[in-house]
């Protein structure tokens, strides 16, 4: 067990690497017990692979991850599946199955992990659809959803097994500013009622802003910068100022390096 | 009986007092003790002042006591509710379902 029950996820010098391209640097990233914690960083900065590694689905090249004060590399296949059930995903595109209904798709985890009799199945799995704000919705195929619709019954799936730890990845992507803050509104009173922990990959500012208890800016796979949205704000760091202002990039680099790029074959980045 | 179930019945009622966690572990208890109760007494009470968590499938076992109590005609309510549980049932508008007291 983790010496410290209070972290929730403890991520250490977390290197990984996608064939030769090195994604993660050294990567440290610790969430507390209650926490929301905003991940932020631009594309290509390491945000979902600091995820997916999180959640144990690649090996790291070096370092170390645990989860609910568990080695997600270390513990048998039986733990992890125990581990899982403390954990929700709800992923940016939703991941519904197409070929189930919304009530299915949400109480597909109740039905795999639980003995619950199938009428308290479709009582929690309907309460959950209550909270999301789709109350009623359940006969409706996936492909009968709007984008924000299919962002909240995702939610609704993440969230039926009452998970200790919430990966939300763009919650409000693509949604209309309304239906953003009611999601924001969401994750706030899910954390307060539930005591759950969650992990939230955003772009929006606002909505960071809103719902953080800290915020992590990744840049170039590494964490550049932890802090409170106050903190964040006063940072002087360059590189947090330009994605706070969205400004753009302004890579160096110098010709021969440049040249290097456009003609050497086994040209790969470092 | 478990420690975080009990109950006083008195003629027609029945009291039911639920203390401490309620989860996948023991909500199954919750359940069959208020349907049990609700097959006998026809005004049943669900004390949760001292429910320190109580999960979704611990609220669930409640919607399953009103719904049987409703086709039956009987009474059911939740006493004294503690501020988690609260929550809980405001978050799910389950505050409008039931009879709180």
């Amino acid at each position: 067990m983790h010496s410290n029950p209070e972290i929730v996820i403890d991520v250490k010098n977390l290197i990984t690497h996608y064939g030769q391209r090195k994604i993660l640097d050294d990567m440290d990233f610790s969430v507390r017990a209650g926490e929301i914690r905003v991940v932020m960083g631009g594309s290509g900065s390491g945000k979902s692979t600091l995820l997916w590694h999180i959640l144990g689905l690649y090996q790291p090249t070096s370092g170390n991850v645990e989860v609910l004060g568990q080695n997600i590399h270390t513990i048998s296949f039986n733990e992890q599946l125990a581990l899982k059930q403390n954990i929700g995903v709800s992923f940016q595109s939703g991941a519904l199955f197409s070929s189930m209904n919304v009530g299915e798709n949400v109480a597909l985890p109740l039905r795999e992990f639980t003995n619950l009799d199938e009428n308290t199945i479709r009582i929690i799995s309907r309460m959950k659809l209550e909270v999301v704000n789709l109350g009623g919705f359940h006969k409706l195929m996936p492909s009968q959803l709007s984008g924000g619709m299919i962002k909240r019954a995702a939610l609704a799936r993440a969230i039926v097994m009452d998970p200790k730890l919430l990966f939300f990845d763009e919650p409000s992507a693509g949604l209309d500013p309304v239906v953003a803050s009611e999601i924001d509104d969401l994750i706030l009173s899910l954390r307060n009622t539930m005591g759950m922990s969650m992990v939230v990959v955003t772009h929006e500012l606002d909505s960071a802003f809103k719902i953080a208890d800290r915020i992590t800016v990744l840049d170039q796979g590494k964490n550049l910068f932890t802090g409170t949205v106050d903190e964040i704000k006063a940072c002087k760091i360059k590189r947090v100022n330009d994605l706070l202002e969205r400004r753009s990039r302004h890579e160096t680099v110098t010709s021969e390096e440049y040249l290097r790029r456009l003609t050497q074959e086994n040209y790969t980045l470092s | 009986m478990s420690e975080i179930i009990r109950y006083e019945k008195q003629g027609d009622r029945c009291d039911i007092f639920v203390s401490g966690e309620i989860d996948l572990s023991n909500s199954g208890e919750v359940r069959k003790t208020v349907l049990g109760a609700l097959n006998g007494a026809s005004v049943v009470t669900v004390n949760l002042a001292n429910v320190s968590y109580i999960d979704s499938s611990g609220i669930a076992a409640l919607v399953e006591g009103l719904q049987l109590a409703t086709s039956k005609n009987k009474e059911f309510t939740l006493n004294q509710p503690s501020k988690q549980v609260k929550s809980i049932l405001e978050l799910a508008r389950l505050d409008q379902v039931f009879t709180i007291v």
